[in-house]
């Protein structure tokens, strides 16, 4: 299309002309913008000062409350308002000068090709290849194959020194499936307690709805305890024995149980937040991190969210006190899922 | 030039304009830089950094507070080990929050209640360590966005896209080990959940989670290790990395918006000293002192609210911090359906894929962009001009694409609460998120690219026939119409100075002698991939076009603007 000499495309105009500010023509703008500056920066000293006066002169523990914000530490509100009048006064100063008293023409500067030229390139390589040339690699292969393989495996003490050290592995796969409950052969039926009270717990004390956060009697002996308790927590609910589906899922729950009494693993088989909100009405146990959603008339079956496994349920039954005790401990790992955990 | 600010800044323009000789110093200032010179030499790096030049446009600025929140980060933390404990030893708690007097704590928890209410302005710096992390992370995500839809990542500034991806991943795990450090109710749910993530790696989960945790969650190994990951191991190399990043800027010189005097071998903007310095060092202090104005006024992770990790009490709608939320929803996202048994092993994808793989598989790509673009178009020109997003609708087309599935994953994280605000239930909101993950990003690709073909149109429509002036002038005949005036040469220049490449032609797959060989297939795949990306395209308006279009306004009275169609050209290739 280009005819009439037309080029084919636009041509680059240049820079437009430069427009002056009302301070770079009129000395009393400038004036004006220096005074402006000058109070924003002695606003700065002001913050300063009284960031250093609160500090010293203002109680700890003293509360005020705040529209909008609430009851909050005054304090806290003092220290951070000075320090960021402090900080504010000069960013806003300085921003100010350079908008008005400083050059607003653009400069321009050249650019040049990032690469190398030919000939600097040439001579890198020269002296790259003079250095090889000068160290005999190319004569000494010998030297080059153990020097580059004394290379590449320097690092593996350092590397294996920190992963070997780091935690011992082996106990891993057998410890996974261990907690608390655990009866040792010939050893007693363990009790159930309550978490917080750790107080043993009777069938009658359950009643139809109920909900109890339960740990293992054992747990008082615990060297670590919130290691031992990450994988022994245990929720406790009664449901009236009819509530439980008429399958064989409902009928693995109730005989695990005791007079609709069952107890399940807290801990969620999807990565293992606890779960612990019961809800009533339709018998469902919901995890807070990802909603995965269990049914407790079907065995804990997932009838929602990103967990596949049901939770692990815990054999429980009474003792001659009439307290409620688990007679083994669990079937399966409770907790999220492992490679080996059919292992 | 009447001014003696514009005078200043002609001088700079000069150049390397000779400077009077300046004899023995006379300040103490003088004195030191002499002194300082002559064991250094830092006077000749000093004049050329001095003069960089740096283009102004708020965009830019975008990595200055990354660059910022970062410093505050670093600074603030400082202060913060002066007082935190790393340790997962356990003490009843003496401080002065009365709720938790006497309830038995890690170390680490009862350490950030104290620097939260014990020391002295305590509690501020850890605020504004949150909301700089914070900061952090927005800023750093949003400046990605602008280097990528403005094509800046192009050619030779593909390491540093390479840099800022990895800086971008390091600044999620950073912010998640610090987040994890003063072993509250929350964090340590985290932390448990971190305990799941490892174990759903094939093979090998059960012994990393071991391994991490120097035996059986949670240990005591966990926070002293987080901590020197957290104040050490990450920060030594995110500054590394930033000190990189920062090092080819100078190297490469900033890109720069078009626009009239703007070219490919040229930076137009204003010299470091004195506006950039300035500029940039007052925004500094705009940044901290926002930030603790931020941290002075809004409570950020009451961690006393929560009380000590205990691995058995429910944390109602407990979710991470935000940049985390994307992965979270994922693990949402993902049905259970994907655990499967082989060979008697546990294969728990539905873990797995989101919580390990994601984050890495999400910043690869990320990465790998400018490669790929670069193949597609087969471009190997140096790019210091910008594209305005609109005249790269596919690229643009597909980085709004991302997005949108990230959104997507980010309000996943969020099913439970929008199924209580909205009255649905969560089942659905799951089920249609699932969905949407699929679908949205192909329908925002496909709107974006309208949008932007749309745009680029219009800029053709007001080029050729210039802006609505506002008069309106009766012919001889009596009709009416609006004059248009015709742009000046400089707002033009914004609007016709792009590149619109053509799709590359695509082959049979086959070489010269008809036999299918492997090069002239992978030639095939990207005359494809180009096809894709420039099918639709708008091309600049050229001088004769405007010429054509002046022609016909002073014969025609315009009615109704329709120059329109014929600017849409298609390939016409297969
Ligand atoms: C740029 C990167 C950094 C990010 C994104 C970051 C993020 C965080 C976050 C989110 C927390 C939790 C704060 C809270 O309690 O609410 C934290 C805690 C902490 N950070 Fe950082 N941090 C960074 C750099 C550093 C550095 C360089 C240090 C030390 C030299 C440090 C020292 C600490 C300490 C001691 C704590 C625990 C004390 C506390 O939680 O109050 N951080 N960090
Ligand atoms: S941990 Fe329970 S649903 Fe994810």
């Amino acid at each position: 299309m280009s005819d009439k000499g037309l080029p084919a495309t636009f041509e680059n105009p240049g820079l437009p002309p430069h427009i002056h500010r009302a301070a770079d023509d009129d000395p009393r703008a400038a004036k004006r913008a220096e005074r402006q500056v000058a109070a924003l920066f002695t606003l700065s000293i002001i913050g300063t000062l009284g960031f250093i006066v609160s500090y010293f002169a203002v109680p700890n523990d003293t509360t005020v409350f705040i529209p909008f914000i609430g009851k909050t530490i005054l304090l806290n509100i003092l220290l951070g308002v000075t320090l960021a009048v402090s900080l504010l006064g000069i960013g806003f100063g300085a921003v100010h000068w350079a908008k008005t008293l400083m050059s607003d023409e653009e400069v321009i500067e050249e650019r040049h090709p990032i690469a190398s030229s030919d000939e600097d390139r040439a001579k890198a390589v020269g002296i790259l290849n003079a250095g090889a040339e000068q160290a005999q690699l190319k004569r000494r292969p010998i030297l080059k194959a153990t020097g580059a393989t004394a290379m590449g495996l320097f690092a593996l003490p350092l590397g294996v020194q920190l992963a070997g050290s780091m935690g011992n592995p082996t106990k891993a796969l057998e410890e996974s499936k261990e907690t608390i409950w655990d009866v040792p052969e010939g050893g007693k039926p363990i009790r159930l307690v309550r978490d917080v009270e750790r107080t043993p717990i009777k069938a009658s004390d359950v009643a139809i709805g109920s909900v109890f956060h339960i740990l293992p009697e054992t747990i008082k002996d615990s060297k670590h305890v919130l290691a031992d308790k990450a994988k022994a927590a245990v929720l406790l609910m009664r449901l009236h024995p009819s509530s439980f589906a008429n399958d064989s899922l409902g009928e693995k729950a109730k005989s695990w149980g005791y007079e609709g009494i069952v107890a399940y693993s807290k801990i969620c088989t999807h990565v293992g937040c606890p779960v612990g909100l019961y809800e009533q009405q339709t018998h469902h146990l919901l995890c807070p991190c990802h909603q995965s959603t269990f049914d407790v008339t079907r065995d804990c079956n997932v009838i929602f969210g990103p967990a596949k496994r049901a939770l692990p349920q815990l054999k429980i039954t009474v003792d001659d006190e009439g307290y409620l005790v688990a007679p083994q401990g669990f079937a399966e790992p409770v907790g999220p899922s492992y490679w080996e955990r059919k292992k | 030039m009447s001014t003696a600010a514009s005078a200043r800044a002609a001088d700079l323009r000069a150049g390397d304009a000779k400077a009077a000789p300046l004899g023995a110093p006379k300040t103490a200032a003088g004195k030191v830089a002499v002194w300082a010179d002559e064991r250094t030499g830092i006077a000749k790096g000093a004049s050329v950094m001095l003069k960089k030049v740096f283009p102004d446009h708020w965009s830019f600025m975008l990595g200055e507070v990354a660059m910022y929140s970062m410093i505050i980060c670093l600074l603030t933390g400082v202060f913060l080990t002066f007082w935190f404990v790393p340790s997962m030893g356990e003490v009843a708690y003496q401080g002065s929050y009365l709720p938790l007097k006497g309830i038995t704590m890690s170390e680490a928890y009862s350490s950030t209640l104290a620097i939260s209410f014990d020391v002295r302005g305590g509690l501020l710096i850890r605020q504004i360590h949150h909301w700089a992390a914070l900061m952090f992370v927005v800023s750093l995500s949003v400046h990605m966005f602008r280097v990528f839809f403005t094509g800046a990542f192009r050619k030779p500034r593909e390491i540093n896209w390479v840099i800022g991806t990895i800086l971008s991943m390091l600044a999620l795990i950073e912010g998640f080990a610090g987040y994890s450090l003063p072993d509250d109710l929350l964090s340590g749910t985290g932390i448990r959940a971190a305990e799941g993530f490892m174990r759903s790696i094939p093979i090998v989960g059960s012994w990393v989670s071991y391994i991490v945790f120097g035996g059986a969650f949670p240990g005591e190994a966990i926070i002293p290790r987080l901590y020197s990951v957290h104040i050490l191991l990450l920060p030594a190399i995110l500054v590394g990395l930033f000190a990189a990043h920062l090092i080819l800027v100078m190297v490469h010189k900033h890109t720069q918006y078009p626009g009239p005097g703007r070219t490919e071998n040229n930076v137009v903007g204003f010299p470091l000293m004195p506006v950039y310095t300035a500029k940039a060092g007052g925004f500094f202090f705009l940044v901290f002192g926002l930030l603790t104005l931020i941290s002075a006024l809004v409570t950020i992770n009451p961690i006393w609210a929560y009380g000590p990790y205990d691995p058995s009490p429910v944390t109602a709608g407990s979710q991470p911090d935000w940049y985390m939320g994307f992965a979270d929803g994922a693990l949402r996202l993902l049905p259970g359906a994907l655990e499967f048994e082989i060979f008697g092993f546990t294969l728990s994808l539905n873990v797995f894929l989101g919580a390990i793989l994601l984050i890495p598989v999400m910043y690869t790509i990320t990465g790998a962009y400018p490669f790929i673009e670069r193949w597609v178009t087969g471009d190997n020109r140096e790019h210091h001009l910008l594209d305005r997003p609109r005249n790269a609708p596919t690229r643009t087309a597909l980085g709004v694409a991302a997005i949108t599935a990230y959104i997507i994953l980010f309000l996943a994280a969020g099913n439970d609460i929008m199924a209580i605000r909205l009255q649905m239930s969560i089942n659905d909101i799951t089920e249609a998120l699932r969905v949407l993950f699929f679908v949205a990003p192909v329908l925002a690709f496909w709107v974006t690219k309208r949008i932007c073909l749309s745009l680029q149109r219009h800029d053709r429509d007001t080029v050729l026939h210039g802006r609505e002036s506002g008069t309106l002038v009766r012919t001889a005949e009596g009709k009416y119409y609006e004059v248009h005036e015709d742009l000046d040469p400089y707002t033009r220049w914004k609007l016709v100075s792009f590149e619109s490449p053509a799709p590359i032609a695509i082959g049979s797959g086959k070489d010269a002698n008809g036999v299918s060989s492997k090069a002239a297939k992978k030639e095939r795949r990207r005359a494809k991939l180009s096809r894709f990306y420039f099918k639709d395209r708008v091309e600049p308006v050229t001088p004769a076009e405007l010429a054509a279009a002046h022609h016909h306004g002073e014969h025609e009275a315009i009615e109704a603007p329709s120059a329109a169609p014929q600017a849409v050209k298609r390939a016409k290739q297969d």
